[in-house]
């Protein structure tokens, strides 16, 4: 008898799984916005190579952040803020505070979104076009120099005090997306990533000081 | 043989041949709800419909172990791509995103019907600049991706309204695409099979398409890892591949795989018991006879019987239940007493007539056993009554063959050993312990006062008691299910009504009263079809909140003072509100193929007439429901419409008042019987002398019960009515014994209720091993029990002659 009362799962879990595919499809782009990070050197492969070992080292991270992002359906800028969180190899979080609280947890592939009472989960397995942007990020800050060389052409620029990676999408796909990601520093420290969409909008993350352990 | 002689034995085996094609040609179940009554309320029919054929009675379980975490979820995904594709199962999860462009698109089309906050306020110039306030906000946080391309479509956020909705239920976490175990070692599906769960044969065939594709799937998973792990490792978390790890196992779990395997377990018991019995009373029998051909003779009645009551069940009831058969085992013990009786006796000195001496005082006792079984046929629980006609029919057909066609069939020269001595012994034996009547008193006193003091535990009271689902295979139930995040939908809110958009409206109002407790935490949330598709009240409500164009656009215009848009960009979000306040309403139809239609089906009820919403209610963080509260809000909110409804205890309540039930047949039967004996006897102290054996015996069982630590369940109530069966011709034939002095030789009697009382015990004793509780309720019960009726019966007959062993003639 026991095991008869049972509830209505798939009713339950269907509707969740369309839901979380629904928002997780559309919500990624913004999540793999936040922390970019990428390098190539066409001419110094020494000091790609010099930043990423640099960045390898890294083994967290707890920062605060401004982003801003210019939409074009908007005649003004949009700004959050919040705290980011790193932990090698493959951990972020991104604790947005302001103007409305929402938590984006990337966890061994698979990203949870919380907002409010709701809470969405997926894997990036499901959603290639979105897997290089995580990735990218993922393997800036772990030092990964071979990881995003599958996904990006990689160009540095400046020198390893302070320097800029220029991030273009190898797969044309993805191009139809995003343009381009920026991403600046000095030595190890990411100061600021810029993402340039194909249809002209773009955000700029900020990163602030470490807020420490 | 004579020729009437030959027309018996060719017209028993004409019925023989009938019962047999009957047999073969019968549906046989192991569905626990056969034993579920026939529900006399429509909350109990609810509940009924439900565990038979409802949703949740349709789910199979299934888990993936072995192999690394990437070949499971490799499995997984292959083994639910190849169970899509078949027509045996309406749905399948495993965490794949399958059929979610047709749920999107819906979302978004159906946005203002769906959104609960569509109001006269929200398109108000405050309500929408509050709105699209909210969704610029929402725009600066990572979600902003999703409202940045809806914003010109739906500034006001319905789309993600709907989509709040809707989820952010618990889901298993994935793993390589697949939903895994929170621990990690399991990979996880969940498959809905088109057959209702009480269909043990189409849950059957299912699980035997899931081994199957499994098979198959599990070899695909195993030879793609060995490709990935031989290619490039793709990604920085790659995992490693499956080769060289353990072979994929494969665990299933659900109603349906409960009976399936239920089904198994009883029919092997049942044949493994059946043969061990048998073979059990064989040997007995055949040290005794010494003779094979008796040997054959005698099971002659015994098989004749257990197929007649096979075939009555199924004529009278259509279906045979698993357990039903299992009787027939317990039936073994008892019809061979009629050709042991036959054997034995009827060796008696030359010119003594078997049939004119003996026949009727088995007659009387088939009669007993009818009389007392009979009570069961008006039961409400479907089991029982086919247990009350299995055992009539079986127990009459064993005596008629045993009196009309076994005769026909004993050969001239037939002889057994001599079993006098038996009787002889059996008589010394009393003799010795031989103690004062009165002492017997005791018995009754002791009894009342054991069963008293064990008042408070002596019944259980929960259905489960009967289950013959093992405990391992629960555990691993409770397992998945947690696994899977599945509410224990133990609390149900069951709406009904006369049509569908009666019971929508209902449920909505329900829901009504239900957030607020949500909100404080008294409930963890709730289910409800409306939420999937909305009664045509509220959609007509909602679609009448939405403004004219004009006067949207002047509100609008006003409303946009201060915020970062304009609205030339929201020209879409015009178009839509105007096109969304002509659209015809949704209907069922339109959520065809999509996850909400799903959604809807599963909650959304119709039997005939009625309509009924179902709401399962899930557990808040505490476990802990306070179901005085939700009735409350829920009667509140829909006087008269709504009822809620705890599973687990309607069923245990369903259960009580079956026990009470069969308790009052059985005591009726009893009382029947007692008056069939006055009717024969015609005399009061004749039938006290039959029925004290009994009665002790079924005192003395129920305290053997009790002090063993069992809680009696309605199989034990049976299992007493079947010593007072059995007991009933010991009795009957010390009866007779101690009334007339010439009635066939007394130590030959007594050996033939030994060795019958033997073939009862053994074939009893052996049922008490099993691990059908229902098959070892009955054989703990009456081997004890029918011993316990000889003894007494034997100790409360008048005196014994001296016994002597009388001169062969």
């Amino acid at each position: 008898m026991r095991h008869r009362k049972r509830a209505q799962v798939p009713a339950r879990l269907i509707c969740a799984s369309a839901l979380l595919s629904a928002i997780a499809s559309m919500l990624l782009p913004a999540g793999t916005g936040t922390f970019a990070a990428g390098a190539v050197s066409a001419g110094q492969p020494a000091d790609l190579s010099r930043l990423m070992s640099a960045l390898a080292q890294r083994k967290h991270g707890h920062v605060t952040f401004v982003e801003r992002k210019y939409l074009s359906i908007l005649d003004s800028p949009v700004e959050s803020s919040g705290e980011l969180l790193y932990e090698a190899p493959d951990r972020l979080e991104k604790r947005t505070v302001k103007p409305k609280s929402e938590t984006l947890v990337l966890e061994s592939g698979v990203l949870t979104a919380q907002r409010g009472r709701h809470k969405y989960q997926l894997d990036l397995q499901q959603y290639p076009q979105v897997v290089p942007f995580i990735e990218s990020i993922r393997a800036t800050l772990a030092g990964d120099e071979a990881a995003l060389e599958r996904i990006f052409k990689v160009t540095f620029g400046g020198t390893f005090d302070r320097w800029t990676l220029t991030l273009v999408p190898l797969d044309p796909k993805l191009a139809r997306t995003v343009r381009q990601i920026e991403i600046a520093g000095e030595a190890a420290a990411v100061h600021s990533v810029e993402i340039r969409e194909a249809d002209g909008d773009r955000s700029e993350l900020t990163i602030g000081p470490d807020v420490g352990q | 043989m004579s020729r009437a002689g030959l027309a018996r034995v060719l017209v028993w085996a004409a019925l023989i041949g009938l019962a047999s094609i009957v047999v073969v040609r019968a549906r046989y179940t192991a569905d626990l709800s056969a034993f579920l009554p026939r529900a006399p309320t429509t909350t109990q029919r609810l509940l009924v419909d439900q565990l038979r054929e409802g949703i949740a009675s349709r789910l199979i379980l299934i888990g993936i172990e072995g192999g690394s975490p990437a070949t499971r979820a490799r499995a997984s995904l292959e083994l639910g791509r190849r169970m899509r594709a078949q027509s045996q199962f309406v749905s399948i999860q495993n965490g794949e995103p399958v059929g979610l462009d047709r749920d999107r698109a819906l979302l978004f089309e159906q946005r203002y019907l769906l959104s609960d906050a569509v109001s006269p306020e929200r398109f108000t110039v405050a309500g929408l600049h509050a709105a699209i306030q909210d969704t610029v906000d929402v725009l600066a946080s990572p979600a902003g991706m999703l409202v940045k391309s809806l914003l010109p479509h739906d500034p006001t956020g319905e789309t993600l309204q709907v989509i709040d909705q809707l989820g952010g239920e618990k889901q298993p976490p994935m793993t390589d695409g697949a939903w895994s175990s929170h621990d990690g070692k399991r990979a996880l599906l969940v498959a809905q099979t088109r057959a209702a769960g009480s269909d043990t044969d189409g849950q059957q065939r299912a699980m035997e398409t899931i081994r199957r594709e499994f098979a198959a799937a599990a070899g695909a998973a195993a030879a793609g890892g060995a490709a990935a792990a031989g290619g490039a490792t793709a990604g920085g978390a790659a995992a490693a591949g499956g080769a060289g790890a353990a072979p994929l196992r494969l665990e299933m779990s659900g109603p349906g795989v409960f009976s399936v395997e239920a089904r198994g377990t009883i029919k092997h018991e049942v044949m493994r018991l059946s043969i061990l019995s048998t073979v059990l009373i064989m040997l007995l029998l055949l040290r005794v006879y010494r003779s094979p051909l008796a040997l054959v003779l005698g099971f002659i009645p015994v098989a004749s019987g257990a197929l007649a009551g096979v075939a009555g069940v199924a004529l009278g009831f259509g279906l045979v239940h698993g357990i039903t058969l299992g009787f027939g085992v317990t039936l073994i013990g008892e019809s061979i007493d009629y050709s042991i009786y036959l054997f034995i006796q009827a060796r008696q000195p030359a010119g003594s007539d078997w049939q004119r001496m003996l026949w009727p005082t088995i007659r009387l006792g088939v009669l007993t056993s009818i009389v007392g079984f009979a009570s069961l046929l008006p039961s409400a629980f479907p089991g029982l009554a086919q247990l009350g006609l299995f055992s009539i029919t079986g127990l009459v057909a064993a005596a008629l063959v045993t009196r009309f066609v076994l005769p026909e069939l004993i050969p001239a020269r037939f002889d057994i050993r001599d079993t006098a001595r038996i009787g002889i012994v059996f008589a010394s034996v009393l003799r010795r312990v031989r103690m004062p009547r009165a002492l017997l008193i005791l018995v009754p006193v002791l009894a009342g006062i054991v069963l008293y003091a064990h008042r408070g535990s002596l019944w259980n009271r929960e259905l489960s008691a009967l289950s013959p689902v093992s405990a391992a295979d629960q555990a691993l139930d409770g397992v998945l299910r947690s696994d899977i995040g599945a509410p224990d939908a133990r609390y149900l809110v069951i709406v009904s009504g006369p049509s569908q958009e009666s019971v929508l409206e209902a449920a909505e109002k329900v829901g009504k009263g239900l957030d607020p407790l949500r909100e404080a935490g008294v409930i963890g949330g709730y289910e409800s079809p409306a939420r999937y598709l909305p009664s045509l009240a509220v959609q007509s409500t909602r679609q009448k909140s939405l403004p004219e164009a004009p006067q949207l656009r002047d509100r609008l215009q006003a409303a946009l003072a201060g915020l970062p848009i304009r609205i030339e960009r929201l020209q879409p979000f015009l178009h839509d509100v105007e096109a969304a306040r002509t659209q015809p309403l949704l209907t069922r139809a339109d959520l065809e193929g999509t996850s909400l239609g799903t959604g809807v089906d599963a909650l959304l009820l119709h039997d005939g007439r009625q309509w009924s919403a179902l709401l399962p209610l899930r557990l808040p963080p505490s476990f802990a429901l306070d179901v005085g509260r939700v009735h409350s809000a829920v009667s509140e909110a829909a006087p008269g419409k709504a009822m809620v409804l705890d599973v687990k205890a309607q069923a245990d309540q369903l259960y009580s008042i079956y026990l009470a039930e069969v308790l009052r047949l059985s005591f009726a039967g009893f009382l029947a019987i007692v008056v069939l004996l006055f009717i024969a006897l015609r005399s009061p102290l004749r039938v006290l002398r039959v029925v004290a054996p009994l009665v002790l015996a079924v005192a003395s069982v129920a305290v053997i019960l009790v002090l063993t630590r069992h809680e009696l369940t309605i199989l034990h109530v049976i299992g007493m009515l079947l010593i007072v069966a059995v007991g009933s011709n010991y009795a009957l034939f010390f009866d007779r014994r101690t009334n007339d002095r010439h009635a066939g030789e007394v130590p030959l009697t007594l050996a033939s209720l030994v060795i019958a009382n033997s073939a009862t015990v053994v074939g009893f004793g052996v049922l008490a091993f099993s691990v059908v509780p229902v098959l070892s309720a009955l054989g703990s019960t009456v081997a004890p029990g029918a011993l316990l009726a000889l003894v007494f019966s034997a100790l409360l007959a008048g005196d014994l002659p001296a016994v002597q062993r009388s001169e062969p003639a």
